[in-house]
């Protein structure tokens, strides 16, 4: 059943579901990026909490109108203008009072869900509130979607990429440094609210899919998946893109194949798995690699130290840089070198000599930053510069 | 007959009268500032200042901790709202002149972890004229280049920022200037924090940029290169206190009104003896 669901052989409409999820996945997970790289991702959740009393009074409205309650567009619309007052409470609230942001966060976020929450209570006591199914709007199912509705959602996805596309630079230089993007004409506080704008756009979207209360988790578990595999932010954004959308896809299918489960969970699970791979084996700033990185660092250290140690005649107390140099063939087990022991020792010892010159001589005064005690000086400048600056040393090294 | 001679005299004649016309109507300043008074909540950073400067001049902003060195170089840059107060920049708001200004904050104002290389940086220096949907051509890459080398950076490219050293982050955020190719650059505390070649790579291209007829003004917090790296000087505390060339403004009596009792008589005396001799090692 899960592999055919994941192979969209569930039929038509299940398949559109997929594709809308991933779609609005994809959306999520670039638009959640830049979000995070502003450092605004708590600003989200209160922006998903708000949407609540907008949907449950376009509800009631458009049931007072003799309308369908479940009409997506509608309950769109309300989650939107709701949640756009949220954040016009927070923007005041940090400028006016003199509340820092996560307090404003925290006040709008929750009197807007209580609210909303209150006026599901209300809807559950109408006539029509009885089958309206609203809950789903809290944590998300595909099982009741329309066609319509995967349409909307899929086309709004596409459509929060192509803003992305057109306002990526200004949202990138906004989130590293807003002042000079100011001082160079971008308009900051424009450029936050286009992000908020897309946020909004994202959530209101995800609303059937993931359901209000999770929408965050597919805005910035994305992200930060992404920003464990990559130093470019443009590379960080396309990545998390690619996995907010995996995630969605994954969470759709599933949900498809066992139309109890409420979707959104699913995908943030889904999106947490990959964000926990991702920490374990990804090469620059995962876990595995961070600890494989640290233990080779210290194996150099300790190599160096060993080796100054031999030329110098001092002893090796340690007994790690011992067991080092030992199975590398430099020194014997009572501390003293062997031949190549010997000569790595004296290379050693010239190396730091040349270091010491380098870094007295002004001239070279950008290359001697990069001095660690551990970088062989061959690397940092050519055969001539390294006789040049031999010439400048005390005397001939013959230590040993 | 019409000589050789003769046709390089009219030519010398007619550089001179254009230079006379031109000094007849001298050219705005860089930085005009008027009434200028910034306040955070009810406290004020900035209290009336005027200040002028010239264009082709190196300012320094000089005053102690809190005086108001950086709000008063924020409110030029439009970056707080002043209360009261005009700005000018070469005499046009500044609206008008965002194409000529280059702004160099401080090397802590941003956080270096964010998921960038060092020629992405510089880049940003570029985003004015590259709008929102122009693609980065090898030419754009090529002045990035070309300003990393002037600061010494070039082999720093495609480094990752956050593995920068404070001195190196300072080049790099010099080079984002430079490609801005501004005629006014203002620079917050550029030499806080760095190390002693960087110190010296940086002065050495403001003093270039100068020399190319630009116009810097740094907000500095050493009072023993002041002589050394300005000619001009802005003493500000709160209120300003002094501004004018370097020689006549640095003074112990001026210093002493900016820092009251913080700056001891023979501390003074002491700082003013090594900026003479700083002036006379200097070139």
């Amino acid at each position: 059943m899960i592999w055919q669901a994941l192979t969209f052989q569930l039929g038509y409409n299940a398949t559109l579901v997929a594709i809308g999820a991933t779609l609005l996945g994809i959306a999520s997970g670039v638009t959640g990026s830049f979000l995070f790289l502003r450092k605004r991702a708590l600003v989200s959740d209160a922006v998903s909490h708000a949407t609540l009393p907008g949907i449950a009074l376009a509800f009631i409205v458009m049931v007072a109108l003799g309308g369908e309650g479940r009409f997506l567009p509608g309950l769109m619309l309300g989650a939107a203008l709701s949640s756009g007052l949220g954040l016009i409470v927070i923007g005041w609230m940090i400028r006016n009072t003199r509340l820092t942001e996560d307090a404003a966060i925290g006040a709008v976020l929750s009197v807007f869900f209580g609210a909303g929450i209150v006026l599901m209570t209300v809807i559950q006591s109408m006539q029509s509130g009885r089958q309206a199914g609203l809950e789903s709007v809290l944590l998300g199912s595909t099982a009741g979607m329309l066609r319509a509705d995967a349409l909307v959602i899929g086309a709004g996805g596409a459509l929060v990429l192509l803003a992305v596309l057109i306002l990526r630079r200004p949202m990138l230089a906004v989130g590293f440094d807003p002042d000079h993007a100011a001082v160079t004409g971008l308009n900051v506080a424009r450029t936050d609210l286009a992000m908020m704008g897309l946020v909004m756009a994202v959530t209101v979207l995800g609303l059937t899919t993931v359901g209000l209360v999770l929408i965050v988790a597919l805005l910035i578990i994305p992200a930060v998946t992404a920003r464990l595999w990559t130093e470019r932010a443009e590379v960080m954004v396309a990545f998390a893109g690619v996995a907010g959308g995996l995630a969605a896809y994954f969470g759709a299918a599933f949900s498809a194949s066992a139309p109890g489960l409420p979707t959104g969970p699913i995908i943030v699970l889904a999106s947490f798995t990959l964000f926990a791979l991702s920490l374990a084996i990804a090469p620059t700033r995962g876990g595995l690699a961070s600890l494989l990185k640290q233990s080779r660092f210290r194996r150099r250290v300790h190599r160096r130290q060993g080796l100054l140690a031999l030329a110098l005649g001092q002893p090796i107390h340690e007994s790690f840089t011992l067991a080092l140099l030992r199975r590398e063939g430099l020194a014997r087990a009572d501390g003293e070198p062997t031949d190549t022991g010997r000569a790595a020792a004296a290379k050693a010892l010239l190396d730091e000599a040349r270091w010491a010159a380098l870094r007295a001589d002004p001239a070279h005064g950008l290359t001697a930053t990069r001095y660690d005690g551990l970088t062989p000086i061959e690397t940092v400048l050519t055969p001539d510069q390294i006789s040049e600056l031999d010439r400048h040393l005390p005397r001939p090294q013959k230590v040993i | 007959m019409m000589g050789p001679d003769a046709v390089s005299r009219q030519r010398i004649e007619l550089a001179s009268s254009a230079r006379q016309r031109q000094s007849a109507a001298a050219p705005p300043p860089a930085l005009a500032v008027s009434g200028l008074t910034v306040a955070y909540g009810e406290k004020p950073a900035v209290f009336s200042v005027d200040m002028t400067v010239a264009q082709g001049t190196m300012t320094a902003i000089v005053g102690p901790n809190g005086a108001g060195k950086s709000t008063l170089l924020k409110a030029v840059l439009g970056l707080v709202k002043p209360l009261s107060g005009e700005v000018r920049l070469f005499d046009l708001p500044l609206s008008r002149v965002r194409d000529r200004l280059a702004y160099v904050p401080q090397r802590a104002s941003v956080d270096w972890d964010f998921p960038a290389r060092v020629i992405d940086v510089v880049l940003m220096g570029l985003h004015r004229e590259l709008g929102l949907l122009r693609r980065v051509r090898p030419e754009h890459l090529d002045r990035a280049r070309a300003c990393l080398a002037r600061v010494g950076m070039e082999d720093f490219a495609t480094r990752q920022i956050g593995q920068l050293s404070g001195g190196q982050q300072q080049r790099v955020f010099l080079a984002r200037a430079l490609a801005q190719s501004a005629d006014l650059y203002l620079l917050d505390e550029p030499f806080a924090g760095v190390d002693a070649a960087t110190e010296k790579a940086i002065i050495a291209v403001l003093k270039d940029l100068q020399a190319e007829g630009r116009t810097i003004v740094a907000v500095h917090h050493d009072l023993s290169t002041v002589r050394a790296y300005f000619d001009h000087l802005f003493l500000i505390n709160t209120r300003p206190i002094a501004a004018g060339p370097v020689a006549e403004a640095f003074t112990s009596a001026n210093l002493q009104r900016a820092y009251g009792g913080r700056l001891g008589e023979a501390q003074v005396a002491g700082m003013q003896a090594d900026g003479v001799q700083g002036q006379d090692t200097i070139r």
